[in-house]
């Protein structure tokens, strides 16, 4: 082999993976990303069934039910719409009523958004930073307290 | 008083952090053999000086002192006194004067350790690693001073974080500090490099052991981290490539690369400018890291007390090392000369190959990490970049990376045969096939994946073992001609097997714990059991129980199997009065290098409570996987080489025709 052909072939390998990575990078965002979603973007606007989404907001006080099997069904709120939302597992330490909170899952043929990951991250001061914009935008924010 | 003293200490080293700035790299350039001296000395007082005031701090913390606002804000009289000592790094001002510390704990290192570097090298290196230094202790003056005080000290302080209050936060923090910022002195030696505009084997063997010592306490931190979030989080994830664990991966990728392409230069005097530019990267990955934990972008365990002037702040330094050291690597890097040439199919391919999946990795990472934020900030878009995202992109490029890494150490320098090498790989690959032919045999093909990533696992621990088997002939020399070939195989054979076959368990752990776990979720009276894989659960009942700061709801729970009690659990729901504060404390049953493990959630009132019960086969593997590694580094460091430091260019010679070619 000469110096050229091998210099060549360290180039080609290297572009190869390269272009083999972004091409795994470009499609994993245009596929594998979820979008942040309030109860009016859910409510206004129709989602394509089966579609990943972030919901987040306040949980409604007094909307929390317990069954049996560990499941649990609440509404999420941002003071102007409202959607009901199933969980079957264990909630963060930190889940209240009143609480700022952030799901993922999907929302089914009767409008009810099926969780399977309920957030409320580790600290006592937690507002998903979602929740605090979107509810700023709609002009429910009640200043910093609010997220105390 | 004692707290101005601690005050005071960081101020001089904050001084002496500028004089050697200037000084010893002055006198580097200038060829003054005094002014260079003083780097050493220098280094080591700016250590004393930072060591008293973090004494101080700690002090502060023992003795409870809330005259003093970070003590108040994170401390407790009635906090276990082990917690008053972690507690000290337990938040954002105490962590970033340990992180000061461990830079001048380096650059006193260098300074005391650094006797075989050429005078020059070491004083520049000590001056970079001070620019460094000069910018994170002014940051802790600036904004994040632990030594303010009030001036009504409180009767009682606000206690720690419940999260943190674990004997994880006294080995996590400390372990991955040690890690990140040891990649500083790396980064150091590549800005002074760059400077002097040399660069040869010798600067990658000096440059190596230090690699070596910063990524092995990476590894130890992010494993420690992983398994600390395990088992007091509650959730029973071990990864969650949230981006303060991307923070911290990404170093460590990058720093597997550098590690391995340190080899190359040391060997064969090629990839030069390549190697410079990954120290470089991987230390200001590190800076990006402590950027998006410490800045608030994030919200996050991690992110302590917010506050955009510390954000800002974070932010120019990240752009002036960053920008600076690539601005003078573009300017300097084509000084360097080129070394060795070399066919693709030899070890510095392998090698290369390395390094061109570890860097697409961590481009992989380094977009799911910014891409929300970017998207945040540009469009005001919400998005979440989470494990899916990373299984499509990591995962792939890590599976060709895997199936190369027992090919690397039998490949020959400069030109290797691949045949030559896939035949002293037979046995392992034959052990691989099998494993895969009789995991599908004993789990049918419903699952294809794991039975592959089993297989993959196999191959690279086998590959390590029979590589250091053949290396020495042992089945043909006889064994005890064997074992004495085998101890006198040097410390970097060894180090290089150990981590190769420490990547592979790890890589068992993930893919039989992610695709042969068991998870019952349940709503349990006391009297019920749940059964996951050969063990079942029962619920004895919960009581209350006082802890020092807090009180819990204790779960008991009996763990049978085949109708013999192997173990009772007692996990707990804990409620830390202080701060009003619920956290979950795990059941944790270890069982060879399998877990049951229990977390509780809810109670519903009328003695009902929500467990979580799993079953994870061999997850403990992810974490000795690690460990495995670590002393892998711990070996390839005690090799006699990086211990006598680099040869003169003709001794080198000699001794190359003298000792075989590895």
């Amino acid at each position: 082999m000469t110096r050229k052909q091998r210099r060549l072939t360290l180039i080609g390998s290297a572009g190869a993976v390269l272009a083999v990575a972004l091409g795994l990078i470009l499609f994993a965002l245009s596929d594998q990303i979820v979008f942040f979603q309030s109860p009016t973007d859910i409510t206004q606007n129709e989602l394509p069934a089966g579609q990943r989404i972030r919901l987040g907001g306040l949980v409604e006080e007094g909307s929390v039910v317990r069954s049996d099997d560990a499941k649990v069904s609440f509404r999420v709120t941002d003071m102007e719409n409202v959607i009901p939302v199933t969980y079957k597992g264990i909630l963060p330490d930190l889940f209240r009523e009143g609480q700022g909170i952030v799901t993922e899952g999907v929302v089914n043929a009767n409008g009810v958004f099926v969780a399977d990951t309920v957030l409320a991250k580790h600290d006592e001061n937690y507002m998903p930073k979602e929740v605090t914009e979107a509810l700023k935008d709609k002009g429910h924010w009640q200043g910093d307290e609010a997220a105390q | 008083m004692v707290i101005e003293f601690g005050h005071f200490a960081l101020v001089l080293a904050f001084i002496l952090t500028l004089v050697q700035s200037v000084v010893p790299i002055w006198g580097a350039l200038t060829g003054d053999t005094r002014l260079m001296a003083t780097a050493s000395p220098v280094a080591q007082a700016q250590f004393i000086l930072v060591l008293v005031s973090f004494i101080v701090l700690t002090g502060a913390y023992l003795n409870s002192d809330f005259s003093v606002v970070n003590v108040w804000e994170n401390s407790h009289s009635a906090k276990p006194l082990l917690y008053k000592f972690t507690g000290v790094w337990g938040n954002h001002e105490g962590s970033m004067l340990l992180w000061v510390l461990i830079l001048v704990f380096f650059s006193a290192l260098v300074g005391l350790f650094g006797g075989n570097l050429p005078a020059d090298l070491r004083a520049t290196t000590l001056s970079v690693q001070s620019w460094v230094t000069a910018g994170f202790v002014l940051f802790i003056l600036a904004t994040s001073n632990p030594f303010n005080r009030i001036p009504n000290p409180p009767i009682e302080g606000n206690d720690l974080n419940p999260i943190l209050q674990d004997i994880g936060l006294a080995i996590h923090p400390p372990l991955l500090y040690v890690g990140y910022v040891g990649f500083s002195i790396v980064f150091s030696f590549a800005v002074a490099a760059l400077i002097l505009g040399r660069t040869d084997a010798a600067w990658a063997r000096w440059v190596r052991p230090w690699t070596l010592l910063a990524w092995c306490f990476l590894t130890l931190g992010i494993a420690m981290g992983s398994y600390w979030a395990y088992y007091e989080l509650g959730w029973g994830g071990w990864w969650f490539w949230d981006p303060v664990e991307n923070a911290s991966f990404m170093p460590w990728l990058a720093g597997t690369a550098l590690l391995h392409s340190a080899i190359v230069m040391e060997k064969r005097e090629a990839l030069k400018v390549w190697t410079v530019l990954l120290a470089i990267s991987t230390f200001s990955l590190s800076l990006l890291g402590a950027f998006l934990v410490r800045s608030g972008v994030l919200t996050s365990v991690h992110a302590f007390a917010t506050d955009p002037a510390r954000g800002v702040f974070i932010l120019v330094l990240l752009c002036i090392f960053i920008g600076g050291s690539l601005a003078l690597y573009a300017w300097r890097a084509p000084m360097l000369k080129q070394g060795g040439l070399f066919a693709p199919i030899s070890r510095e391919g392998g090698l290369v190959l390395n390094n061109l999946f570890l860097t697409a990795a961590t481009a992989a990472v380094l977009v799911g990490t910014l891409y929300p934020l970017v998207l945040d900030a540009l469009t005001g878009e919400k998005i979440s970049v989470g494990e899916p995202f990373f299984n499509l992109t990591f995962g792939p490029l890590m599976v060709p990376l895997l199936m190369a890494v027992p090919f690397g150490p039998v490949l020959s320098w400069k030109r290797g045969d691949l045949l030559a090498a896939t035949q002293r790989l037979y046995v392992a690959l034959g052990l691989a096939l099998l494993v895969v032919l009789f995991t599908f045999w004993l789990w049918g093909m419903e699952r294809v994946l794991a039975p592959l990533g089993i297989g993959l696992a196999v191959w690279v621990m086998a590959g390590a073992v029979s590589e250091i088997v053949t290396r020495v002939k042992f089945f043909e020399i006889g064994l005890k001609r064997g074992f004495s070939r085998l101890a006198g195989l040097p410390g970097s054979a060894w180090g290089t097997a150990v981590a190769h076959f420490g990547v592979g368990v790890t890589v068992l752990g993930i893919v039989t714990a992610t695709a042969f776990e068991y998870e019952r979720i349940e709503t349990m009276r006391a009297g019920d059991t749940v059964t996951v894989s050969d063990y079942q659960v029962t619920f004895d009942g919960a009581a209350p129980r006082r802890g020092p700061n807090y009180t819990e709801d204790v779960g008991h729970f009996t763990i049978r199997k085949g109708g013999v009690t192997v173990a009772e659990l007692d996990p707990s729901k804990r409620f830390y009065t202080a701060r009003q504060m619920p956290t979950t404390e795990a059941g944790i049953y270890t069982t060879g290098f399998s877990q049951v493990y229990l977390s509780l959630g809810e109670s519903r009132g009328d003695g009902a409570m929500d467990v979580r019960v799993y079953f994870k086969p061999l997850i403990t593997l992810i974490w000795i996987g690690c460990v495995i590694m670590a002393i892998g580094a711990v070996l390839s460091m005690a090799d006699r080489r990086l211990r006598v430091g680099a040869p003169k260019p003709a001794a080198k010679r000699r001794r190359t025709s003298a000792v075989p070619a590895e």
